[in-house]
């Protein structure tokens, strides 16, 4: 039950892009259509729920060993190398996911969001199906954030907007309408 | 005198503003903003690790070979991000514990990876130490601006010291919506002021 409960909170409540600030840079920039959109949201959801798999061994280890404080370095590097094996791996042996995923990948690297909630479940002292389940919940939370907003955004193509509010400045003035709709959610789960 | 090295420190400031001109590192600005203190130690911990890492990326730019360059500049900057955090929780242990999460997270901040991409890996140490702290203070700016704006709106006070009631306060504005609102429209008036330099100068 405590599962599942994690799961729809890293989901809604407390979703990792409206509420915890986590993943905005890809967020504003490849959501102008829904299909890169998509593509996104499940190359991110894939490689979190892989690297924050890794980083719960990686973290076991730097517990037994003390050396707490090199987390930040230590999972960075994994979650880098980890990002560069996927790519490799994909353009040898499927390379028709490597041309729809392919693009996003490096980008993920740099997303913050990976390595967020790889700290995250660090600092809440997750065991490994908990580390899984809110990596998965964060990850479904990051494509549903995506896809919501790029749908909104392709309409907004259409419409004549003030001169200045073009680009970026709309599309945070959306989101501030988004995160406040996800408000909603607040309080319906107590962890 | 506008000299090339005043012109690398001050171009962080409003003609390459990283928040409201180039969006990079929107992460932090969104989320640690909640008051003006927490908006100016933040943007003081991103300037330490960015003036840092400029330097030694900048001496080390001859010597790292071309083709394993990122991973090289994550390591320098994850080192130097390791230290700042150590050294926040040692002597600014509440600050540290507000900012929590996104002190780590500074690793993954686009501008400190861009500038190391962009500046400091092309450019010698004496520019690159300007460009960085230019940079970094450009973003102390605004994150102390955006704070400011919305600790005054939400909670009545500039820096805790109080400037109005309890019942003038709009408390949406620290919660995550009124960071989004606030980003926009100040993102929206940067957008005026540099299309109505751009028609000024046009007219000229």
């Amino acid at each position: 039950m405590k599962i599942f409960l994690i799961l729809l909170s890293a989901m809604l409540v407390n979703n990792y892009v409206f509420m915890r600030f986590l993943g905005i840079c890809p967020f504003l920039g490849v959501s102008k259509k829904m299909d890169t959109a998509i593509g996104m949201g499940f190359a991110a959801t894939f490689v979190l729920v892989m690297s924050s798999i890794i980083s719960w061994f990686i973290d076991q280890l730097l517990i037994s060993l003390g050396l707490e404080f090199l987390r930040t370095i230590a999972f960075i590097l994994v979650i880098a190398s980890f990002v560069q094996f996927v790519e490799l791996f994909l353009k040898k042996n499927n390379p028709n996911l490597y041309e729809s995923l392919g693009i996003f990948l490096p980008l993920i690297t740099t997303n913050c969001i990976i390595l967020g909630v790889a700290i995250i479940n660090s600092m809440s002292h997750y065991n490994l199906l908990e580390t899984i389940f809110n990596a998965l919940g964060a990850g479904l939370g990051f494509l549903l954030a995506l896809v919501i907003f790029s749908a909104i955004r392709e309409r907004l193509e259409l419409y004549d907007l003030p001169k200045p509010f073009e680009g970026l400045p709309i599309a945070l003035l959306i989101a501030s309408l988004l995160s406040l709709a996800f408000m909603g959610f607040q309080g319906m789960i107590k962890l | 005198m506008p000299s090339k090295s005043w012109k690398e420190f001050s171009k962080g400031f409003v003609v390459e503003n990283p928040t409201f001109v180039q969006a990079l590192g929107m992460c932090p600005t969104l989320a640690t903003t909640t008051s003006a203190k927490n908006g100016f130690g933040m943007g003081l911990a991103a300037t330490a690790v960015l003036v840092m890492s400029n330097i030694v990326i900048s001496l080390l730019r001859k010597t790292v070979p071309e083709k394993i360059r990122i991973p090289i500049f994550i390591t320098i900057i994850a080192s130097f991000v390791t230290i700042v955090d150590l050294l926040m929780h040692a002597f600014v242990y509440d600050l540290w514990k507000t900012l929590g999460l996104f002190i780590p997270l500074i690793v993954v901040n686009c501008i400190i990876m861009g500038r190391a991409e962009a500046f400091a890996s092309k450019n010698n140490v004496w520019y690159s130490l300007l460009d960085g702290l230019g940079m970094g203070l450009g973003f102390t700016a605004s994150l102390t601006l955006l704070g400011a704006i919305r600790e005054l709106l939400g909670s009545g006070t500039l820096f805790d010291i109080t400037i109005w009631g309890k019942a003038f306060n709009v408390f949406i504005m620290i919660l995550p919506p009124g960071a989004y609102l606030t980003l926009g429209l100040l993102a929206a008036l940067f957008a005026f002021i540099g299309m109505k330099r751009k028609e000024r100068g046009n007219n000229k």
